[in-house]
C-alpha cells in the first residue's frame, strides 16, 4: 500500500513504538475515508437521481397509450357507405340533431348558428357530441413501449369494446384550449392567462416597491433602532411560510379591501350579485406580498456591490443624494436586481397554496379579462387535477407541469444569461 | 434673506456677477419627498408583519370566543309560554349540566337547576328575545372552544364541534420529521463532499443541478409524491401496509425538497472555515476525512445548526406536498403509513372551496395560521441568532 512504501524507510525502530500497530492504524484510517468518500458521493448522486427520476416521471405520465371508447362507432355514422370524414356539412348537421338532445342542440345552435359555422366545426362537433370518445384506462409511456403486449392483453381482457390509442397529453391544442371537465378537451389557456395577469400584477406591485426600499436600506438608512428593526424584520418576513401569506391575502384583499379589490370600487364590477374580492388584483397583491422580502434582499445585494468610488465622484461633482442614486448607482446595479427579481418571480409563478387560500376558482373557462377577473393559474389547475381520482387527469396534470416547467426554465435561464453578461462587464 | 447671507458671509464666498451666490445646504424638497417614500417602501415590511399578526390574532380571537351550538337531540316534551322558567324535556339525548347555555329556536336561556327531565332556566339571555315555544322544539347546547381543548385534545372534526390542534400538529411533526431524516444526512453529506471532496468541476456541475431542484414549484413535488413515490412505497412495503395517501411519502418528498436548501446553507457554513484550520489538520497527518469530520464540521457546526432549523421550518410551513399526498380528514397516528391532514394541509383543503367570512372554519384557519406562525417563527429566530453566534466567531 501506498502508505507502507512512505513509512518504511522512516519508521527504523525509532519513531513509532510498534510499526505494524502504527502502519495497520493508517491503512484503517484510509480504508474508513475512502468509504465515506464513496458515501459522500453517492449522497450527491442520489440528488441527481431524483431529479432524474421526477422529470421521467412527469414525461412517463404526459405521453402514453389510451384505452379509448366511442359511444356510437364512426363506422355506424356512415351515410351510403361514405365515411364520417367524407360527409358534407348538411347531413353533418343530421346527424347531430338526430343524436344529440333536443336542448343540447338548440345551445350548440345559440353559441353560434350552424350556418356559420364550418364543416371541420361541426365535424368536431359531431366528434365530441355524437361519438363521444372516452378514455377508460391510461397507460405510462415506459409501459406503453416496452410492455405493449401486457397493455393489449389487459385491453383485450378488460375493455373489449375499446381500441388503443397513443396520446401525447401535451400538444399544441393543450396550450390553447380553454377548461374543460373532459379530460380529452381539457386545455390550459385559462390557467395560463390567469398566471401571466397575476404575475404581471405581482410585478407591478412588488418590483418598484421592492427596489425603493433596497435603496432606502442601503443609500438612505443610518444605523438607528427603527431601520434596524426593518432590515431583522424583512429577514423574518422571507422565512414566514407562503401559506400564511394566503391567509392574511384573504382577511386584507379579499375582505377587507374588497370594495378596491373587486372592482365595485371602480365601478367595473362584471356581475354586481357575485361581487367578491376573489378576484386576480387580490392574488397578485398576496404574491407580491410574499415575494417583497425577496425582491429587497436581492436588490440590496445588488446595490452594496455597486463600488463606492462611483458614488463620491458623484457627489464631488455636485450631485445629489437622488441624482447619484437615480443616475449613477440604480444604473450600475440593475443588472443585479432584475436578476433577483427574475429568480423571485419564478419563485411566485410556481406558487400554490396562499392563491389557493386567496380563492382561485376552482373551474373557470372564462378568460381572464382584467385584474377584477376570477382566476386560475397553471399550479392551481395543476393541484386540481392532480387531486382528481381519474388517472386521465394526472396525464392532462404532467403535460401542465412540463409547461409550467418550461415557463420557469426560460426565466431561469434569462436571469443566468443576464447575470452571465453582467459579470463579463465588470 | 438678505440679512441672514450677511450673517454667515465670510471670504469664502463667491460673488458671480456680482451677486453673492449663498453655498449653505438649501431644502430640497424633492429629495425630501423621494426620502419618505423610499422609507415608506421599507417601512411597508413592518406593515406586513403587523397586519399578519392582527388579523391572525384577530380572528383566533373570535375563534375561541366564538358560541358553537350542537343538537343535544333533546326536544321540549311541553308547550312553553314567554313566562315559563321551569320546564319538562325529553330523556333521550346527551346530559345536561346545570349553568350551561341552551338554545330554543333563536333564545338563548342558561339552566339554573336540573331535577331529572325537569329543567328550571334562566330565560331571554345575550340579548335574544323571549318568546313561546311548542313542544318538539330541538335543544342546542351552547359550547366554545377553549385553549385546553384547543392544545390537549387529539380530535379535529369541525362538524361536531370537535376542535383538538394535536391531531394535525401530530401529523405537521410527522412529515417533517420524516422529512429532516431524509435531508439531514444526505443535506450534509452533500454539503460535505461539494465543500471538502469535489473539484472546481465537478462543483460547477452539481451546483447548478440542486438549484434546479429548488426551483421546482412545490406542487410538481406533490404531484411526485403522489404519482411515483407512494407507488414505490406501496410496491415495496405492500399494499396493505401503505395507505395511498400517507405521511410518509409527504414527508420523504419534503425531505428531497428541503436538501437543496440544507445542503447549500451547509456548505457556505463549510466553506466560510478559515482555511488555515485544514491546513493544521493536514500538517498533523490528518486523513481527509478526519479533517472535514474532526475539524471543519465542528467548526462550522453553528452555521450547519442554523441550516437545519431553517429547514424544520420550511417543512413545518409546507403546503402543497401534504396537500396532495398526505391525505384529508385529520386522524391522530404515529403510523408514517397511514393517512393524515397536517395543519397547512387542512388549511387548504377547507379555504379551497367559497368560505364564507362567517363560519367557525374562517376562524379557525386564523387559529391555525397563528400557531404555524409561531412555530416557524421562532424556528428561524433561533436560527438567525446563532448565525450571529457563529460571525462572530470567525470574522
Amino acid at each position: 500500500m501506498n502508505s507502507e512504501q512512505h513509512f518504511n524507510p522512516t519508521v527504523k525502530g525509532e519513531i513509532a513504538p510498534n510499526d505494524h500497530d502504527f502502519i495497520d492504524a493508517i491503512d484503517k484510517r484510509h480504508r474508513l475515508g475512502r468509504f465515506w468518500r464513496v458515501i459522500f458521493q453517492i449522497s450527491t448522486i442520489v440528488g441527481i437521481v431524483v431529479l432524474t427520476a421526477l422529470l421521467i416521471n412527469i414525461l412517463n405520465q404526459t405521453f402514453g397509450l389510451a384505452a379509448v371508447q366511442n359511444e356510437i362507432e364512426p363506422e355506424a355514422l356512415a351515410i351510403d357507405g361514405a365515411p364520417l370524414e367524407e360527409l358534407t356539412k348538411a347531413q353533418l348537421v343530421d346527424i347531430l340533431q338526430s343524436n344529440v338532445s333536443e336542448g343540447l342542440f338548440r345551445k350548440l345552435e345559440n353559441d353560434q348558428s350552424f350556418e356559420r359555422r364550418t364543416r371541420e366545426g361541426i365535424y368536431g362537433l359531431v366528434l365530441e357530441w355524437v361519438v363521444h370518445p372516452e378514455v377508460q384506462k391510461t397507460w405510462s409511456l415506459i409501459d406503453s413501449l416496452f410492455r405493449r403486449s401486457m397493455v393489449e392483453a389487459e385491453l383485450a381482457e378488460r375493455y373489449p369494446e375499446a381500441y388503443l390509442q397513443f396520446f401525447s397529453w401535451l400538444d399544441a391544442e393543450f396550450a390553447v384550449k380553454p377548461q374543460s371537465s373532459d379530460p380529452l378537451r381539457a386545455g390550459v389557456r385559462t390557467a395560463i392567462l390567469g398566471s401571466l395577469w397575476t404575475i404581471a400584477i405581482t410585478i407591478l406591485f412588488a418590483f418598484p416597491v421592492g427596489v425603493s426600499a433596497a435603496i432606502y436600506l442601503e443609500e438612505y438608512a443610518g444605523y438607528t433602532f427603527i431601520n434596524r428593526i426593518i432590515q431583522t424584520n424583512i429577514h423574518n418576513l422571507a422565512g414566514v411560510p407562503s401559506i400564511i401569506y394566503g391567509i392574511l391575502g384573504l382577511a386584507i384583499f379579499v375582505r377587507v379591501l374588497e370594495p378596491l379589490t373587486s372592482g365595485a370600487l371602480f365601478g367595473v364590477l362584471e356581475d354586481p350579485t357575485t361581487a367578491n374580492g376573489r378576484t386576480i388584483l387580490s392574488a397578485g397583491l398576496t404574491l407580491g406580498l410574499l415575494i417583497l422580502p425577496l425582491i429587497i434582499i436581492n436588490a440590496q445585494e445588488a446595490i452594496r456591490a455597486v463600488p463606492n468610488s462611483l458614488r463620491q465622484a458623484s457627489f464631488g461633482l455636485g450631485a445629489s443624494k437622488w441624482q447619484t442614486v437615480w443616475s449613477h448607482v440604480l444604473p450600475n446595479a440593475l443588472p443585479g436586481i432584475l436578476t433577483g427579481t427574475i429568480l423571485s418571480v419564478s419563485r411566485a409563478i410556481g406558487e400554490t397554496a396562499p392563491l389557493v387560500v386567496v380563492g382561485a376558482s376552482t373551474f373557470i373557462t372564462i378568460d381572464p379579462s382584467g385584474p377584477f377577473s376570477k382566476f386560475t393559474t397553471l399550479p392551481i389547475q395543476i393541484f386540481q387535477w392532480t387531486a382528481r381520482p381519474q388517472a386521465e387527469f394526472r396525464n392532462i396534470a404532467a403535460a401542465a407541469i412540463v409547461i409550467l416547467l418550461i415557463l420557469l426554465l426560460a426565466l431561469n435561464a434569462s436571469a443566468v444569461l443576464l447575470r452571465n453578461r453582467y459579470s463579463q462587464r465588470m | 434673506m438678505a440679512i441672514n447671507v450677511d450673517t454667515y458671509r465670510n471670504d469664502l464666498s463667491p460673488v458671480i456677477e456680482g451677486e453673492l451666490v449663498d453655498l449653505r445646504k438649501r431644502p430640497r424638497i424633492r429629495e425630501v419627498i423621494i426620502q419618505a417614500f423610499l422609507f415608506l417602501c421599507g417601512a411597508l415590511s413592518i406593515l406586513t408583519t403587523v397586519g399578519i399578526v392582527y388579523e391572525l390574532g384577530k380572528e383566533s380571537a373570535s375563534f375561541f370566543t366564538r358560541q358553537l351550538w350542537e343538537n343535544s337531540n333533546k326536544e321540549l316534551v311541553v308547550d312553553i309560554d314567554d313566562r315559563t322558567t321551569s320546564f319538562m324535556v325529553s330523556e333521550s339525548g346527551a346530559q345536561l349540566q346545570v349553568s350551561q347555555t341552551i338554545r330554543l329556536h333563536d333564545e338563548v336561556m342558561q339552566i339554573t337547576a336540573i331535577d331529572g327531565t325537569q329543567i328550571t332556566v334562566e330565560r331571554g339571555l345575550q340579548k335574544t328575545e323571549v318568546v313561546p315555544h311548542t313542544s318538539g322544539a330541538e335543544i342546542f347546547t351552547g359550547d366554545r372552544v377553549s385553549l385546553i381543548e384547543f392544545f390537549t385534545h387529539t380530535e379535529w372534526e369541525p362538524q361536531i364541534g370537535q376542535f383538538g390542534i394535536l391531531s394535525l400538529v401530530n401529523a405537521t411533526l410527522m412529515t417533517s420529521i420524516t422529512a429532516m431524516l431524509v435531508a439531514l444526512p444526505l443535506g450534509l453529506s452533500v454539503a460535505i463532499y461539494l465543500s471538502e471532496y469535489a473539484s472546481h468541476r465537478a462543483r460547477s456541475v452539481l451546483k447548478p443541478i440542486l438549484e434546479v431542484l429548488a426551483g421546482i414549484p412545490t406542487v410538481v413535488y406533490g404531484y411526485f409524491a403522489l404519482t411515483f413515490m407512494t407507488p414505490l412505497l406501496r410496491a415495496i412495503l405492500g399494499r396493505d401496509v401503505v395507505e395511498i395517501y400517507n405521511t410518509g411519502s409527504a414527508g420523504i418528498v419534503i425531505g428531497i425538497l428541503i436538501l437543496p436548501l440544507v445542503s447549500s446553507m451547509s456548505e457556505d457554513a463549510l466553506t466560510a472555515v478559515p482555511r488555515s484550520l485544514r491546513e493544521a489538520a493536514y500538517g498533523l497527518g490528518a486523513t481527509r476525512l478526519e479533517t472535514a469530520v474532526k475539524i471543519v464540521v465542528p467548526a462550522a457546526l453553528s452555521g450547519i445548526a442554523a441550516a437545519f432549523i431553517v429547514a424544520i421550518s420550511r417543512a413545518i410551513g409546507e403546503t402543497m406536498i401534504v396537500a396532495i399526498a398526505a391525505g384529508a380528514g385529520s386522524a391522530f397516528t404515529f403510523n408514517p403509513f397511514k393517512g393524515a391532514e397536517t395543519m397547512t394541509g387542512h388549511i387548504v383543503r377547507i379555504s379551497g372551496g367559497d368560505l364564507s367570512y362567517n363560519s367557525i372554519d374562517y376562524n379557525s384557519i386564523f387559529a391555525i395560521g397563528l400557531m404555524l406562525f409561531f412555530m416557524t417563527l421562532t424556528l428561524n429566530i433561533i436560527s438567525q441568532r446563532i448565525v450571529r453566534r457563529f460571525r462572530e466567531v470567525y470574522e
